[in-house]
């Protein structure tokens, strides 16, 4: 059976590329007793699939991993029996079993549903942007004109080559306070809701772990991301900056992901990935 | 010793940021900015699993343990597992760790004058009561270096105050800690599990007592084991050897005697290893199944210096295996000792390993085995045939050579053993030897080619329908170090001239094998093994030669990409010093040796009896077949105490034992 972990990472757990943290949860899965489903051969894996890889440097309140298991306990205490064993820096908030793909229907992965995430990206202490945007309100007007382009071209650099791009069309949504942010989602979110706590699903009430700073400049984007379309946080700042003409410090901003996002095929609105069934 | 500034512990909350209300961490020493602009920050960030929390202000002892080597490197190692865990397994101590940093936060850290820290709370090095280091190999004596330099510690033990930490050496390393000495307050000559508590409740009585640096160096020279150089003098005759070497307090000891655990069978094995958050080199448990080999080849120093053998408990390595596992998660074990093969018990916990854990997604890495029935059997169960390859060690090329290093494996032992392993599918295999072995002459590097040949015929004696493809052999050749407390620590050791001809030489016998297409030739590098040499039987006046190669530059030499020969040669020769007293001067029996203080167990007149069976290539019966008085019986524990009865007559008579002696071909997994 195949089961969706959500899962928070951060402090200094932030500094663990993903290859390390896939390392981590294999690891966490044995300590933790899951009775995981294994590859056949002479070097058996587990069977499991993360969505959308978290660059290095950034923390999260919502990444998932899919895992296959032979058999399960109840979701609250596969959730409870895995936080045992985790450290500092990582925790599991969501634990659901996923309904089994009829005959002639693929198996989908995390990592194929996802098309769009909600990010906090907040400027550390110690950094300022300069004279002109030394508030928070001097931050938002500057960013609210920027978002008001029509088009916002920028080099978006791949492996291989180097190309403009307009990436205004991949975000969604711009918010500068969690009230704001909230309200926004409303409309934008399917009305799907998730039973917190029964025999395929537990959700734990879990505090956000972003990094607050005292400084107070922040915003909240929602963008495309996928193997469809994928727009990178840092590089909406680094757009940023280059129109208000200030240098671009890849490391004053702590960017932080909250949530991700598969879009439903009929209504277009967005389901968080611990929302489906499958 | 004066107290610590207390700077370290200004409130409980010292060590941990806030994140959010109620929501409180481990706080960094580093920014941001620096552990995303180095390489793999996971090294420098701590948290592992396992890792043991204990707040700095609840204990009297801080004690920071050191690898001089970067974290990938050090966290492989299980000796500082298992000192980690008994150290922290005192109430009032708190162990920590740290590791090199690589070149490029090395350099921030100059620039920024950053103290180097430890990993479990993040705390300067300074600050700490003890900075312990364990020395595994003569490269990394300028990491040592760059350790005390980066923690803003003087260098040279003589500079220290009150208030720096007290730096220890421990390791195979320290049973020749001479070239190092000015640079440690005193040595661990031993195995860490004897004495360390009567150091640390010494340590923590004189801190009560306000007593000085000194004085508490004074009392723990009293202590068995313990070596502080500061104490002793050498004086050097003109000739560049030594005249005496002699104690300059009364209460210090004439020799340090090296210190043995006895009671290794059922005990100090940890049950919960740290676990990286990062790829290291051996990212599996380790289980140690026994300590010591009863080999006794004469090049070998891990063969003398970890006399007698002791053989862990099979029913306790059960239970380790299966508590590690449980508290790591860790997908592979593999198993740690010398001569594996000979641990008496190895069929039965091989077999429990993979019936208990293969089935639950665990590899099983195995040791290098000799080939046999048993070890093809589960070379076949563990690993895909195909991707692996076979090792032999024969490390010399005749058989004439082999009995002067009592390597006791035959060629017929490597020609039998191949062939029932190409029976079984191998095709490839590994062959390792030394070049420059005492009473080396050409035929012996020409022995090496030949070999490697009638290796490959064994291949094509196979009907060709059952052959896997083409047969694959690979040659190395590494230099040959003579070693403190071998048989050969009196030999010269070949000059990188020398090594450079014999090592084209066996180029071109190789290159008249009928199979030559089928055999490949690796070598190592000259230079780095003629530095091992001086190191490893340097006296103390090489210290200002590793203070200057430092000073130039010099640090990971172990990593080819950093090893700066040119730098080495300088800081010899500016200290007026030459590299060949060291290396191929052949040392006369009666001279003092810089080790000579150390009592590792194992007699001086033992060692010369071995070296003159070497030159007249006799061989002498491994430790399991009968004693040959090397004098580790005087520890009174493991395979001297299990086999005292056995005499020269019967152990002769007993075909039986000198059968499985002689059949000493190893095998190392290989994917």
């Amino acid at each position: 059976m195949k089961a969706r972990i959500k899962f928070q990472k951060y402090g200094a757990m932030k500094f663990i590329g993903h290859l390390d943290v896939m390392r981590y949860f294999q690891k966490a899965f044995r300590r933790a007793g899951y009775d995981n489903e294994y590859t056949k051969g002479f070097n058996p894996h587990q069977i499991i699939s993360f969505a959308a890889p978290l660059g290095l440097g950034l923390t999260s309140d919502g990444e998932y991993v899919d895992i296959s298991l032979i058999t399960s306990r109840a979701p609250k205490d596969m959730v409870e029996s895995i936080n045992n064993v985790l450290t500092e820096g990582f925790r599991v908030t969501g634990f659901h079993l996923l309904i089994e793909p009829k005959k002639n229907e693929r198996q989908v992965t995390a990592m194929s549903l996802v098309s769009k995430a909600d990010y906090l990206v907040s400027l550390k202490d110690g950094y300022s942007l300069g004279e002109r945007f030394l508030t928070p309100d001097a931050f938002k007007e500057a960013f609210e004109s920027f978002y008001a382009k029509s088009e916002i071209f920028i080099n978006k650099k791949t492996k291989t080559d180097e190309k403009l791009v307009d990436i205004k069309p991949m975000i969604s949504m711009i918010s500068f306070s969690e009230e704001e942010y909230k309200e926004k989602l409303k409309s934008i979110l399917s009305d799907v809701t998730r039973v917190q706590n029964d025999e395929r699903n537990f959700s734990l009430e879990a505090e956000s772990v972003a990094e607050v700073y005292e400084n107070g400049i922040k915003v909240y984007l929602q963008l495309d991301t996928g193997s469809a379309s994928n727009l990178k946080p840092e590089l909406v700042m680094e757009a940023f900056c280059i129109e208000n003409q200030i240098e671009y410090n890849p490391y004053a901003w702590q960017v932080h992901r909250l949530e991700m996002y598969a879009k439903d095929g009929k209504t277009g609105k967005l389901v968080p990935l611990d929302h489906l069934d499958r | 010793m004066a107290d610590k500034p207390k700077t370290a512990i200004i409130s409980d909350l010292r060590n941990y940021t806030t994140v959010r209300k109620g929501n409180i961490m481990r706080k960094l020493a580093l920014t941001d900015e620096i552990l995303l602009s180095v390489d793999k920050p996971a090294r420098y960030i701590g948290g592992e699993i396992n890792m043991r929390v204990k707040n700095p202000k609840d204990v009297d002892i801080r004690f920071c343990m050191c690898f001089p080597d970067v974290y990938e490197i050090g966290m492989s190692h299980l000796g500082m597992q298992i000192l980690y865990d008994i150290l922290n397994n005192r109430k009032d101590t708190y162990c920590e760790r740290v590791y090199s940093p690589w070149t490029d936060l090395d350099k921030l850290m100059r620039e920024k004058n950053i103290p180097l820290f430890a990993l479990e709370s993040q705390d300067p090095v300074k600050e700490f009561d003890f900075l312990g280091i364990t020395i595994q190999y003569e490269m990394c004596y300028t990491n040592i270096l760059q350790i005390l330099e980066l923690s803003q510690i003087p260098i040279y033990a003589k500079d220290r105050t009150e208030n720096d930490p007290i730096v220890i050496g421990g390791g195979p390393c320290t049973y020749n800690p001479e070239p190092i000495a000015d640079f440690f307050d005193f040595f661990y000559i031993g195995e860490g599990e004897t004495v360390y508590n009567e150091i640390l409740d010494l340590y923590k009585e004189y801190k009560r007592l306000g007593k000085s640096r000194r004085e508490y160096l004074k009392a723990v020279a009293r202590i068995e084991g313990i070596y502080v150089p500061a104490f002793y003098d050498v004086e050097y005759n003109e000739d560049g050897t030594i005249k005496s070497f002699r104690k300059n307090i009364d209460t210090a000891p004439d020799r340090i005697k090296r210190q043995v655990a006895l009671d290794i069978n059922d005990s100090y094995h940890p049950t919960r290893p740290l676990v990286p958050l990062t790829k290291i080199t051996q990212d599996r448990v380790v289980l140690e199944i026994q300590r010591g080999c009863i080999r006794g080849c004469r090049f070998c120093q891990a063969g003398m210096i970890y006399r007698p053998n002791r053989e862990r408990d099979l029913e306790y390595l059960k239970k380790c295996a299966y508590e590690m596992l449980k508290s790591t998660g860790h997908e592979e074990i593999s198993l740690s000792s010398l001569s594996s093969s000979d641990y008496s018990k190895l069929k039965e916990l091989v077999y429990f390993l993979i019936d208990e854990f293969g089935s639950k997604g665990v590899n099983i890495s195995l040791p290098s085995l000799r080939i046999d029935a048993f070890s093809l059997d589960v070379m076949g169960k563990v690993q895909d045939v195909r991707k692996s390859s076979l090792t032999f060690a024969p490390e010399a090329g005749t058989q004439r050579l082999r009995d002067v290093i009592n390597k006791n494996l035959t060629e017929e032992d490597i020609l039998t053993g191949a062939y029932e392993a190409f029976l079984s599918g191998w095709n490839r295999v590994k062959l390792y030897f030394m070049m420059g072995l005492p009473a080396e002459t050409e035929e012996d590097i020409e022995g090496i080619a030949i070999l490697a040949d009638k290796i490959a015929r064994e291949y094509y004696k196979i009907p060709k329908e059952q052959r896997q493809g083409k047969v694959n052999i690979v040659v190395s050749t590494s230099f040959f170090v003579p070693k403190p407390f071998t048989p050969f620590q009196w030999a010269r050791m070949d000059t990188p001239q020398e090594y450079i001809k014999k090592q084209q030489l066996l180029r071109s016998k190789i290159n008249e094998q009928l199979n030559r297409k089928s055999i490949k030739y690796h070598w190592h590098e000259a230079e780095v093994s003629e530095l091992e040499g001086v190191l490893a039987r340097g006296d103390r006046r090489l210290c200002k030669v590793i203070y200057d190669a430092y000073k130039a530059g010099c640090v990971f030499d172990a990593w080819s990409e950093f090893f700066d020969y040119e730098k080495w040669v300088k800081a010899f020769a500016d200290n007026g010093i030459s590299v060949s007293f060291y290396t191929s001067r052949q040392r006369s029996e009666d001279e003092i040796l810089p080790w000579d203080f150390i009592d590792i167990g194992i007699s001086k007149s033992f060692l010369l009896r071995e070296y003159k069976r070497a030159l007249s290539g006799s061989v002498t019966p491994n430790c399991g077949q009968m004693c040959s008085g090397c004098g580790a019986m005087a520890f009174g524990g493991g395979v001297c105490r299990e086999k005292k009865n056995l005499t020269a007559g019967s152990a002769a008579e007993d075909k039986t034992e000198d059968i499985i002696a002689a059949a000493g071909g190893k095998y190392e997994s290989q994917n």
